[in-house]
């Protein structure tokens, strides 16, 4: 455990140089530059709200706020698990040739995800203001819920990105469950449409941080024990496991890649 | 004489790798040879149950013919691959110099992947800063530290990425074939600096295609063939059976 915890302060600066590298290469070549991360979220909300607000017209209230924090943390989870899928495969190069703990590159992916919410979060207040949505001091408590979706995300990107080196079609699969899962989660529709299927929504993890995200946020009530114990029970399982599956897998990642 | 120091201990090791004609790589496969019972393995012995002791001060060449195992060898004791069987311990901090650039960025500036690879290879940036001009004078790069190297010639890569890897003076010093790049100057002062190395202390393990390096450098050689440990001793005995077999 202590050699683990050394040997991850001796990589830590180059996680920290990998990160700011990805950053680097997305906005290198556009004009409008660290901009996009902000504006993008925000063009997404307008299309949403213009289509769903006026041609389905589901009784949701400050319907922009209530898609944009939603999309906010979905994104982070699909972006963040989807590009850390091809994380070992995509530095073979390096994994070959130099000895580097190997979870510090779906680390760097979660990471890098992690700063692209960020940029999002500012959308998220710019429209908070614009809509005089109120916001009262349980918001604070949003440090909480990022956390437990950043431990369940890095959890499952541990998982993927290692699964992918021995099955490489894992990654079309996991297109097709993510756009599934992206529909079982109720991101730009109110929960009650779901109708006889609620069952879906309780196993559907995405839901309970969803949920949780926006109490503190729209509804300005506080989350009770029971649901900060299943964020955090999500959070942590899906860690622990992660870490599992990935340690027991990275011994034979050199052989596959 | 006084007992040497151990610092690299190599124990039983056997390394295998999965030679299969036809690679398993998604899940539609996997299950469709698995139930048809194809799912064959084919076992390649790249080290066969290799035990060697690599002293402090030692220049540990390894010699042996193409695919004796000699670059698996290293990556064992770098820690890049992890053993089938057998162990490995290493007493001291390594730089590895297996492939040079491991770790460059092509669109990147020289000045930038200084940082990169020093990074790669588990410095920390302050450090690296004040290292920083020795590693570009080293290296002759004066003039080009903020060109993408991918505009550089093979031997001005070579020649930053040695300049990298041996800015510290590690314990354990590991050179695959990479002093045969750039011209005969800068192998001169390759050679200079890890001689320097070795009056600090360190212990340099070597592969190298050319007898007379390894003649000229080595103290200690083992010979591999197809994995197996053929022969380990002092430098005159091992060559000299080497290149009697060689002839």
């Amino acid at each position: 455990m202590n050699k683990t915890l050394a040997v991850f302060m001796k990589y830590r600066f180059l996680l920290m140089n990998l990160v700011s590298r990805d950053i680097k290469v997305k906005y290198r070549r556009s004009v409008l530059g660290m901009l996009w991360s902000v504006l993008n979220p925000l063009l997404m909300m307008l299309v949403m709200t213009a289509v769903f607000s006026r041609f389905f017209r589901f009784a949701i209230p400050n319907f922009p706020v209530y898609y944009l924090s939603a999309s906010l943390l979905w994104n982070f989870f699909s972006e963040s698990t989807s590009v850390s899928m091809s994380a070992i495969t995509g530095n073979a190069a390096l994994i070959k040739k130099v000895y580097i703990p190997k979870y510090i590159f779906p680390l760097q992916k979660v990471l890098s995800s992690c700063v692209n919410m960020g940029f999002s979060c500012i959308a998220l207040i710019f429209i908070l203001l614009v809509t005089q949505t109120p916001v009262t001091i349980t918001v604070t408590l949003f440090p909480l819920c990022f956390a437990y979706l950043i431990m369940f995300s890095l959890g499952i990107s541990l998982m993927l990105s290692a699964a992918v080196v021995y099955f490489s079609d894992i990654e079309h699969l996991y297109g097709v469950v993510l756009t599934a899962w992206m529909y079982f989660t109720p991101i730009f529709y109110p929960a009650s449409i779901l109708g006889d299927l609620q069952w879906i929504l309780n196993i559907n993890p995405m839901y309970h941080f969803v949920n949780y995200f926006r109490n503190i946020l729209m509804y300005n009530t506080l989350p009770t024990l029971q649901e900060n114990i299943v964020c955090l029970l999500l959070g942590v399982v899906s860690l622990l496991l992660g870490c599992l599956v990935f340690k027991k897998l990275q011994r034979n990642f050199i052989l596959h890649i | 004489m006084e007992q040497k120091q151990v610092m690299v201990e190599v124990r039983d090791v056997t390394m295998n790798f999965n030679l299969a004609s036809e690679k398993v790589d998604n899940i539609k496969e996997y299950f469709i040879r698995k139930i048809k019972g194809q799912l064959q393995i084919q076992k390649f012995v790249a080290l066969d149950h290799v035990s060697l002791d690599i002293y402090k001060g030692d220049v540990f060449g390894i010699v042996g013919l193409n695919g004796a195992g000699k670059s698996t060898l290293l990556k064992v004791v770098s820690g890049i691959l992890a053993p089938s069987e057998g162990s490995v311990a290493i007493h001291g901090s390594i730089a590895p110099l297996i492939e040079l650039g491991a770790g460059f960025d092509m669109d990147l500036t020289a000045r930038e992947n200084v940082f990169l690879n020093g990074t790669v290879l588990g410095h920390n940036p302050a450090f690296l800063r004040s290292k920083y001009d020795e590693i570009i004078d080293f290296a002759e790069l004066q003039n080009f530290q903020d060109v993408p190297i991918k505009n550089f010639s093979s031997g001005m890569l070579a020649r930053l990425a040695f300049s990298i890897a041996t800015m510290v003076t590690p314990d354990i010093l590991i050179v695959d074939e990479i002093l045969s790049v750039g011209d005969f100057l800068f192998q001169a002062k390759c050679e200079d600096r890890i001689n320097h190395m070795l009056e600090s202390g360190t212990t340099v393990i070597m592969v190298s295609h050319s007898i007379e390096q390894i003649q000229r450098m080595c103290n200690r050689v083992v010979w591999l063939d197809h994995g197996h440990l053929k022969m380990i001793g002092n430098m005159a005995e091992v060559c000299e059976a080497y290149k009697s077999f060689e002839g």
